[in-house]
């Protein structure tokens, strides 16, 4: 301890403390202030920039979720569209067969009408032709055959009993 | 621990080879014995000498052909107040061999202190060997002095243009300061944040940076070969350690006060704290001067010690002046430095972790109350 304090120059620990001293407080505003201010900016700086690149991820992500989501809506559009679109078709097909079923009824049943109406016509003409002939015919017979007034009506009477229409 | 061992066994083989050496000198005769101790003397002195702050800054000295000392140095200027500011050369002093007169008065140095004396030089000693003629305030510029300039100018120019080098590259060290930023954030992420807290630490920066970056330079200063011991120096040391105490106490919180006044709180009545108290308090406020004093001590007795046994390796080389010895202690000498720039660091580190965790304690704030009532 004695040898401590015979070692222990008060020259030295005033100049010391002068210099360090001073040199604490310029360093203090010249060097470690702006060193750690840089430091820290540029700390803040690099979290911000990862926090920024993990938002612009996260966004990206958000991105093609939204664009899967737009195409799945897209495809699932197409489809019902699609099977809007079939069954409208077999509708349409269906109708169509109607319709040109109903036709064909119609023009079946118009020409059956037609033909009915021909055939009754021409039954008609038939009957009329059958009945000018038969009355010739008659007619001629009778002028042969009957010269007896009384019998000849009496057989045409009958005659005109055993005719019958059809 | 393994660094020790190594060490002790290391000086056990340079023991066991001095005895071989010693086996062998002693059939020589006892006059060349008697030289060899003179030349242990001298390398003694040489060390003490070297140990010390000196009013010149020597470079190297060699003994001519006539037998005298020529040293190879630079004067340094001598300041002390005498009745008046006397400021002269030390060469004057021719290495304490002469008394140096200046304006009529005389002055000598003695144990590397300057006295006032006579004509003659005039030392008149106590009966402890203490010299007792007047010893003028002495504010000299000596070797420590310059090398603490030199640090100064060093620091301040390199971190300096570390700070500088932030703005012209935008945020990014350039050249040295690549070197020297990492170690600027361990001190800031691992001792200073760690020790004192994310909140506080800030005000600490300043000392912690420059005690940590001042220590290590001197102390690898101290390895060159210009010989200067800064931080072996006790009264650099203390100033270091002073400026510690003070910060501490300084901006000591409430709770820091508290501890020391109060250590136990409010987990026993005031009428039991009272004994316990008579010897806690002393204690705790004996603590506040033992902390800073343990720094002041480890510092320089650490760095005095390396320079001793470094040196004294070093000597050992004349000593032996055999082809078995002398190489030997060369590789010892080369092994402590090594393990001496590492305790340079090692020293610069320590200094700077304690000083953080006095701050810590200083700057304490309430949750360590906490802690201790829910032991």
């Amino acid at each position: 301890m004695e040898k401590l304090l015979e070692e222990f120059s008060l020259g030295l620990f005033v100049w010391q403390t002068l210099l360090f001293v001073a040199l604490l407080l310029l360093l203090k505003k010249f060097a470690w202030k702006p060193i750690l201010d840089a430091v820290n900016e540029r700390e803040t700086s690099i979290k911000e920039s990862l926090s920024a690149a993990e938002k612009a991820r996260d966004d990206m992500e958000a991105v093609q979720a939204d664009n899967k989501r737009i195409l799945k809506e897209a495809r699932s559009d197409r489809d019902a569209l699609l099977a809007e679109a079939k069954t409208a078709s077999i509708k349409i097909v269906n109708q169509a067969k109607e319709d040109a079923k109903a036709e064909a009824d119609k023009i079946t049943a118009q020409a059956q009408e037609t033909i009915r109406n021909e055939k009754k016509a021409a039954i008609n003409e038939l009957k009329s032709q059958v009945a000018s002939l038969s009355v010739d015919i008659a007619a001629k017979v009778l002028q042969t055959e009957l010269k007896d007034q009384a019998a000849q009506e009496k057989f045409v009477s009958e005659l005109v009993k055993e005719i019958e229409v059809k | 621990m393994l660094i020790l061992l190594k060490r002790k066994s290391l000086f056990l083989l340079a023991l066991l080879l001095t005895g071989v050496v010693y086996a062998k000198d002693k059939q020589e005769n006892a006059e060349n014995l008697s030289a060899k101790e003179n030349q242990k003397k001298e390398i003694k002195e040489y060390i003490m000498h070297h140990l010390q702050d000196s009013y010149d800054f020597s470079l190297f000295s060699y003994t001519n052909d006539a037998g005298e000392h020529v040293y190879f140095e630079f004067p340094l200027p001598i300041i002390i107040w005498d009745n008046g500011l006397k400021v002269f050369s030390s060469s004057k002093f021719h290495h304490g061999d002469t008394v140096a007169e200046v304006d009529g008065n005389y002055y000598a140095i003695s144990h590397n202190k300057i006295y006032k004396t006579d004509a003659a030089g005039t030392i008149t000693p106590d009966e402890d060997g203490h010299a007792t003629n007047i010893a003028p305030l002495d504010f000299s510029i000596t070797k420590g002095v310059v090398s603490i300039m030199f640090t100064f100018l060093l620091m301040f120019f390199l971190f300096k243009s570390l700070a500088d080098s932030y703005v012209k590259n935008g945020g990014i060290a350039s050249g040295v300061g690549r070197f020297f930023e990492p170690i600027v954030l361990y001190i800031r992420d691992d001792i200073a944040i760690p020790n004192i807290g994310e909140k506080k630490h800030r005000k600490y920066m300043s000392f912690l940076l420059t005690v940590f970056f001042f220590v290590w330079f001197l102390n690898m200063l101290g390895l060159t070969p210009l010989g200067i011991n800064v931080t072996g120096n006790i009264a650099v040391t203390l100033c270091l350690a002073l400026i510690t105490f003070l910060l501490t106490n300084l901006t000591g919180t409430k709770d820091y006060w508290l501890h020391i006044f109060d250590p136990l709180g409010s987990t026993m009545k005031w009428y039991a704290k009272i004994p316990l108290y008579i010897i806690l308090i002393p204690i705790e406020v004996l603590g506040i001067f033992i902390k800073p004093f343990s720094l002041l001590i480890r510092l320089y007795a650490n760095m005095q010690a390396g320079h001793i046994v470094l040196m004294s390796l070093i000597g050992l080389m004349f000593i032996f002046k055999s082809w078995l010895g002398s190489p030997l202690s060369f590789g010892l000498a080369f092994a402590i430095s090594l393990i001496e720039v590492l305790v340079a660091l090692l020293q610069a580190y320590i200094f700077t972790m304690l000083s953080a965790l006095y701050f810590g304690f200083a700057s304490e704030e309430h949750e360590h109350h906490d802690k201790i009532e829910a032991h």
